[in-house]
């Protein structure tokens, strides 16, 4: 006969079996148990947070920057409804988590119990699985499938729902195997087309205007497939973009590098894409914010697309040739193919794509992510630009919250290395920047960790400064503060005939002073002069830094594709305002 | 209705009548996963028929009737292919090579005449009286869902007082079967 163990105790079992090492959470009633158990398992260590959503957006933060998954742990009802947000940002981001949630006992689910909620019905379209667990000898193997699930494929969040009383229940606790994957067999072919290697590197060949448009999908493959991209790239000699997800995956100085595209990319990068003949999409999933117009996408483009996922494909564009599977094997392939087959690739094929990188070189001369700074005040756009001159010399991590602040950040801070940029791109969620940036330092105990913010959003999750001061984590919130909601302003402005509804927010706290009663140091900076020496005293502080940079208020994001346009129609400043956004464009988000 | 972020709808594919048949572990809440995929990303769901099919492997069958682009009807299948309990996902096109049948049960309430009159009408299909009283007969029904349309208008005048349908079910001619590739 084998041992039995509680529910609580398996779980705990089970977590250890997969090296997790850090659970984010927060108790309550249906979940006393399993806390109980907690202090038999030293070599995990929970982290207290102060709302469940900031729980799950710290496990985000701590699964991006780490590439393990993220776990975290509440109770039923408003526990379990708090985390909501949290997991449809990880669904949309394709962000490994595991969350583990208690229910009411198996007896009383269905009866309208205190803090009863239906946990797995909730969170059904915003998992890629879920479990309530009604028998306690299957929990074992529910939660070693949750950690399947989550990692695996396309990853994503999962939910264990555990009643109270299968966590006391004994039971059988089945040690977890780990079963090896065959690597080559990656199933990297779709619908049938088993050439797809050879064909695309035929359209490769051909191409005289091609791009590399890449996401996520890279960042999620792990190291190596960012290894095989920066090596595809030099190989073939193509100019590459990246979405706001991707950003990292190449180095952002690197001259083959045309900066972000999308809503508010460069202008080379989406001229490039709207005028290319080749597009190869590695782990982007031609999301709304890139596509602008979806049927001037690119006309005159043959386009790849490389993805894990095969319901990313033809689902918003019709693409050429769909190459279905992980990231690194693909690109691994590619690159041995390509070296087989054409030797000196780079060389050979300088020559035809020359007047390609002239054009893209005119492109850039217009220098989009230019703008006028001032002496008087401090443009937002000079402080993301100080903030990573000051810091570039460090292995730093950035998260963001959402707004124009996200954008700008996204536009001038550069990244050479995967997973150092945490942002919510899919869902947009305000409030995960501070959070997410508990979860990166938790994961890198030793780095820099910044949250570039902005005032409205980062109060959404402030709460969040008291669990930095607890366990000690130095992250510095960084909040370019120009008193609106900017750009909510913005579009307002754009769209709305400058009718700025509640989009300024009255009443904010004293930044300084907020620091201050958490226990933490507040910083101020008032004037463009003053920023530098403002900027080296947050990063000297070894405590969590509250930085309220106060920011031209008036300041909008460019460039900027306009509602309704295609890409080769930016709005490269103010002056392109008034004519380019039509009545139909005014309807859409 | 404009689907995307910042894009308008254009462009409009054929809509076309497709039967999704997905294989999936009989466990609960499996419904409403699958049919909480349609509903949540816009698919439309013309008629569904679920039941066991395999006691021993614990598995049902979901015959779900829907119509979509050729491009919804890809996705439909994709994302039914992305849920943890489902097994297989098979598309049977409507057309020659797809056997269909729906059950309805109609109850006939109305004199002896009218209810002859009815039970000429159904004779053009296979029926079996389930039950008869002076005033009342319930016919069973099995045909197809246009054929059961037809016939529940006809008897509407002729005293139908309640209609029960099944959705469709639906099988490949032949001796094949449908496997995963
Ligand atoms: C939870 C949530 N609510 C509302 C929005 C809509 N929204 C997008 S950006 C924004 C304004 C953000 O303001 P702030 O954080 O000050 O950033 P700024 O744009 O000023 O840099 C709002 C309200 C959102 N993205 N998330
Ligand atoms: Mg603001």
């Amino acid at each position: 006969m084998a041992n039995l163990f509680t529910g609580a105790e398996i779980v705990f079992k089970v977590l250890e079996d997969h090296g997790v090492e850090h659970i984010f959470g927060y108790p309550g009633g249906a979940v006393l148990p399993i806390y109980d158990e907690l202090k038999n398992h030293t070599k995990i260590k929970h982290i207290l947070v102060r709302h469940e959503q900031g729980a799950g957006h710290a496990a985000e933060g701590y699964a991006r920057s780490s590439g393990k998954p993220g776990v975290l742990l509440v109770t039923s009802g408003p526990g379990a409804t708090n985390a909501v947000t949290a997991l449809t940002d990880a669904y949309m981001d394709s962000i490994p988590l595991v969350c583990i949630t208690g229910q009411v006992p198996t007896h009383l689910i269905g009866t309208d119990a205190f803090q009863e909620c239906d946990t797995t019905g909730i969170t059904r379209p915003c998992t890629k699985h879920n479990w309530l667990v009604k028998d306690v000898n299957k929990l074992s193997s529910i939660l070693n499938k949750a950690f399947e699930v989550a990692t695996t494929g396309r990853p994503g969040p999962v939910l264990v729902d555990i009643p109270k009383d299968i966590q006391f229940k004994k039971g059988k606790y089945i040690k977890f195997k780990e079963v090896k994957k065959n690597e080559n067999k990656s199933n990297i072919t779709f619908n049938g087309i088993d050439n797809s290697i050879e064909q695309a590197i035929e359209l490769i060949k051909k191409s005289s205007k091609p791009i590399f448009y890449t996401g996520g999908g890279v960042i999620n493959s792990g190291p190596k497939a960012t290894e095989l991209l920066r090596e595809l790239v030099s190989l073939t000699g193509f100019p590459i973009t990246s979405t706001l997800q991707g950003l990292g995956a190449f180095p952002g100085d690197d001259n083959q590098f045309l900066g972000m595209l999308g809503m508010h990319g460069t202008y080379e990068a989406n001229n490039a894409m709207h005028d290319c003949d080749l597009m190869i999409n590695i782990g982007a999933r031609f999301d709304d914010r890139i596509t602008g117009k979806i049927d001037e996408f690119s006309p005159k483009s043959k386009k790849i697309h490389i993805d894990i996922d095969p319901s990313s494909i033809n689902k918003n564009v019709s693409v050429d040739l769909a190459i279905v599977g992980d990231v690194k094997f693909v690109l691994k392939k590619l690159i041995s193919s390509i070296k087989e087959k054409y030797p000196n690739f780079a060389d050979s094929n300088k020559q035809g794509i020359s007047s390609w990188w002239k054009q893209i070189e005119l492109w850039r001369k217009k220098n989009s992510l230019g703008f006028s700074n001032s002496k008087e005040v401090i443009k937002p756009q000079y402080a993301v630009q100080r903030l990573y001159e000051l810091t570039k010399a460090q292995d730093t991590f950035i998260t963001t919250e959402v707004g124009q602040h996200q954008m700008w950040a996204a536009q001038h801070y550069k990244f050479n290395k995967p997973n150092r940029w945490m942002t919510s791109g899919g869902l947009g969620t305000m409030g995960y920047g501070l959070p997410a940036a508990i979860g990166v330092q938790v994961a890198n105990p030793d780095k820099l960790v910044i949250d570039i913010a902005g005032e409205a959003s980062v109060l959404m999750t402030m709460q969040e400064m008291s669990t930095a001061v607890q366990y000690k984590l130095p992250i510095k919130i960084f909040i370019l503060n120009n008193e609106y909601m900017g750009m909510v302003r913005q579009w307002q402005e754009l769209l709305h005939d400058k009718n700025y509804s509640e989009s300024y927010t009255a009443a904010l706290p004293d930044f300084v002073k907020l620091a201050e009663a958490y226990g933490c140091v507040g910083i101020r900076a008032n004037k463009p002069d003053e920023l530098d020496k403002k900027i080296s005293e947050m990063l000297a502080s070894n405590k969590p830094v509250i930085f309220d940079c106060v920011v031209d208020k008036t300041e909008n994001c460019y460039p900027m594709i306009p509602s309704g346009k295609p890409h080769n129609q930016m709005l490269l400043g103010k002056q392109d305002e008034d004519d380019k956004i039509s009545e139909e464009g005014k309807v859409l988000v | 209705m404009i689907k995307s972020a910042y894009s308008f709808a254009t462009q409009k594919e054929k809509i076309k009548q497709h039967i999704i048949v997905v294989w999936v572990d009989n466990e609960t809440g499996v419904l409403a996963r699958v049919v909480g995929l349609f509903s949540g990303r816009g698919y439309n769901i013309d008629s569904l028929a679920v039941a066991e099919v395999d006691k021993k492997k614990n598995i049902s069958r979901i015959t779900i009737a829907t119509s979509g682009t050729p491009q919804v009807l890809q996705q439909i299948k994709l994302q039914l292919g992305k849920l943890v309990p489902v097994h297989k996902v098979a598309d049977f096109p409507s057309n020659k090579k797809t056997l269909m049948r729906e059950m309805a049960l109609l109850k006939i309430v109305a004199s002896k005449t009218q209810l002859e009159k009815a039970k000429n009408l159904c004779k053009k299909y296979k029926y079996i009286i389930l039950d008869k009283t002076e005033k009342s007969f319930v016919f069973e029904i099995s045909a197809l869902k246009k054929e059961i349309d037809d016939l529940i208008k006809k008897l509407q005048p002729l005293g139908l007082a309640s209609a029960s349908r099944t959705g469709v079910v639906a099988m490949t001619k032949g001796s094949e079967i449908y496997q995963q590739d």
